[in-house]
């Protein structure tokens, strides 16, 4: 464990040579560390797989299966629309839950504007994030209750709707990392804090 | 510090009357602890609000509550019936804010704690919760709470606050009251067990850098979190305030990273996955993060909240009842590092003046300051503004505004205004 530890960081190691001594005579107030504590269970494979289904930016995590526009288009009318619009307009409903859905598409252009709309078309900077999103979130009243081919239909539409990809282009576990979205450079990490002027 | 002339004290309270005296003194009194105090406190005219003067010096006479009242019981203790503040929910359910204009010290009491969710609050049985460390580690690991309550602990006093909060305040004076403006951050004592406990024991492999947390809710919340950060401060807390954590916080666990944006503090957390690079889930590429309209580009991974203070009393849709003695009085923070220095302005930012901080100050915590104000019945705009240990100041709305455009403004941090109108009357205003 000290040598695993070792690889984690400086911190680490620190905190194991504080705690190493792990004798018959522990000192007051020190605690053992190390094997001292074993406690929980291995978790098996099948436990982590149940809830792995975490999807990065270079498309690790993503399932196999595939979708298309026009499979999408359907799931869409029936799972989504009643809360992000038939058009992907966005709804604002105080009976809907949330308030209703935001738009998904639309606003390229505006997000330097005093009018800015934030869509996955303008906004969001990878497609994989969609799929990601789609699968633990959505839809709201069923999160998880689509299944891959499913999610990948609906990537497949909001995508086409959004005039990203072609509508002919199915969506699967090869094209999705491929997928540039519009506003894939519009980020930077953060530089806060501003030189704040005293007093200003 | 300077501290201005303390107003005439005899002024709060009222005189003792001749029939007040002629009550039995506390040596005839068969409850020497019920009346005392109560004496003791018109008397020493160390209340400021309204209580005092709410109680006729007639009610001492007629005391009806003098008499056996109800024994003690094994149940789940109430406030008394004449407290009324609560929460107020958010419309669409999925926050609620805490009323700071009404709290006292620093910490939220739990059931006040602010509310933020994405699918609302499940309930979790926490016989059945697990949770699961695995990824990029030599031996993934399952724990339930009862696990977790055998590790080494800590309990450390920290704010959470929502990026979000303030978000209204930042462009607009259409918020009425703090809690309205300001009222999604909250401070709680939390206890658990340090992450860095926890990583060692599934060992982290080389070139380990991220680690996914997932929430167990509806959303399934997930945000990608430096190992360093794990490392530094974080744990996993099971209690909040001496107990359990509270449902809508997190029940029966859930991540704290000191000084940190809420959402990224997951609640009901099931799953943390190591990881090599950051996951860039939703909420950290197209939902938290800050659209600065100036330029069209958006700040990332801004976890800190940064130092900022508020008023709370006096403060937005309160009346002051006349000219004289208050002692201005509200809560400071800084994720960053201790709040160093609190000031106060009465005349709208022209002139400052310390606040005395309550000890202890704890780093990423709320603190309360307190400064003593002689109204002199004109209106006024009273103002605070924390600097932290770092040196940064709390901006001004107008730097910040210029800074920042019209965006979504998370992490809205710029000075609070209320105004004290000549007939007392205090209100929300934009100042500068």
């Amino acid at each position: 464990m000290f040598s695993t530890a070792k690889r984690v960081s400086g911190m680490s190691v620190a905190l194991a040579i504080l705690f190493a001594p792990l004798t018959a005579s522990a000192q007051q107030g020190g605690y053992p560390g190390g094997n001292a504590y074993p406690f929980g269970t291995p978790a098996s494979n099948a436990d982590i797989a149940a809830w792995d289904k975490d999807v990065r930016p270079d498309g690790k995590g993503l399932p196999a299966g595939s979708g298309t526009y026009q499979a999408g288009a359907k799931i869409y009318g029936e799972q989504c629309a009643a809360c992000h619009g038939a058009k992907l307009q966005g709804m604002r409903d105080p009976n809907l839950p949330q308030g209703g859905g935001p738009a998904l598409i639309g606003g390229r252009g505006t997000l330097n504007t005093t009018h800015f709309q934030m869509t996955v078309e303008s906004y969001w900077p990878y497609a994989t994030t969609l799929f990601d999103y789609i699968t633990r979130a959505m839809p709201y009243t069923a999160p998880g209750s689509l299944k891959p081919d499913e999610v990948y239909s609906l990537v497949a539409f909001i995508l086409g709707e959004g005039n990203i990809v072609g509508k002919n282009v199915a969506m699967d576990a090869k094209s999705l990392p491929k997928v540039q979205m519009p506003n894939k450079d519009g980020f930077y990490l953060d530089n806060r804090p501003y030189p704040v002027k005293r007093y200003d | 510090m300077t501290r201005p002339p303390i107003a005439n004290e005899s002024e709060i309270g009222e005189p003792l009357t001749e029939a007040d005296l002629a009550q039995p003194s506390a040596e005839d009194c068969a409850c020497k602890e019920g009346m005392f105090p109560r004496r003791q406190i018109l008397r020493g005219g160390g209340l400021l609000t309204a209580a005092a003067t709410l109680l006729p010096a007639r009610a001492m006479a007629d005391a009806s509550w003098a008499v056996p009242g109800r024994i003690a019981k094994s149940d789940y203790g109430q406030r008394a019936p004449f407290e009324k503040v609560t929460r107020l929910a958010a419309s669409g359910g999925t926050s609620s804010l805490t009323p700071l204009q009404a709290g006292f010290g620093i910490i939220t009491p739990s059931a006040l704690h602010y509310e933020r969710h994405h699918n609302g609050v499940p309930t979790i049985d926490p016989d059945q919760h697990r949770l699961i460390i695995h990824g990029m580690v030599d031996k993934p690991m399952k724990y339930s709470v009862a696990d977790l309550k055998r590790f080494p602990s800590i309990s450390r006093t920290v704010f959470i606050e929502c990026s979000g909060n303030s978000n209204a305040a930042a462009r607009s004076a259409a918020p009425k009251t703090a809690q309205e403006a300001h009222g999604l951050t909250s401070t709680s004592e939390w206890t658990g067990v340090r992450l860095s406990t926890l990583l060692a024991q599934v060992g982290v492999q080389d070139g380990a850098a991220w680690v996914l947390a997932e929430g167990a809710d509806g959303a399934l919340l997930s945000r990608s979190v430096p190992i360093d950060k794990m490392l530094d401060d974080a744990f996993v807390a099971y209690a909040q305030n001496g107990e359990a954590v509270r449902p809508e916080n997190g029940y029966p666990m859930r991540l704290i990273l000191p000084g940190w944006e809420g959402n990224i503090n997951i609640k009901w957390l099931r799953r943390l996955k190591v990881g090599d690079k950051p996951f860039m889930t939703r909420e950290e590429t197209s939902k938290y993060t800050d659209l600065i309209t100036l330029t069209g580009k958006a700040r990332q991974f801004s976890w800190v909240m940064e130092a900022k203070s508020v008023i709370t009393f006096p403060s937005g849709d309160m009346q002051l009842p006349g000219k004289g003695f208050y002692e201005i009085s509200g809560i400071a923070w800084s994720g960053r590092a201790p709040i160093e220095r609190v000031e106060i302005s009465t005349d709208g930012g022209r002139s400052w003046g310390l606040a005395s901080l309550q000890e202890p100050v704890l780093p990423k915590a709320h603190v309360r300051f307190r400064y003593p104000w002689l109204w002199d019945g004109s209106e006024a705009i009273i103002e605070s503004r924390a600097t932290d240990q770092t040196g940064y100041v709390q901006p001004t709305k107008a730097f910040l505004a210029r800074a920042e455009g019209v965006g979504p403004t998370y992490h809205y941090n710029g000075i609070q205004s209320w105004k004290v109108a000549a007939n007392g009357s205090v209100s929300n205003v934009l100042n500068g």
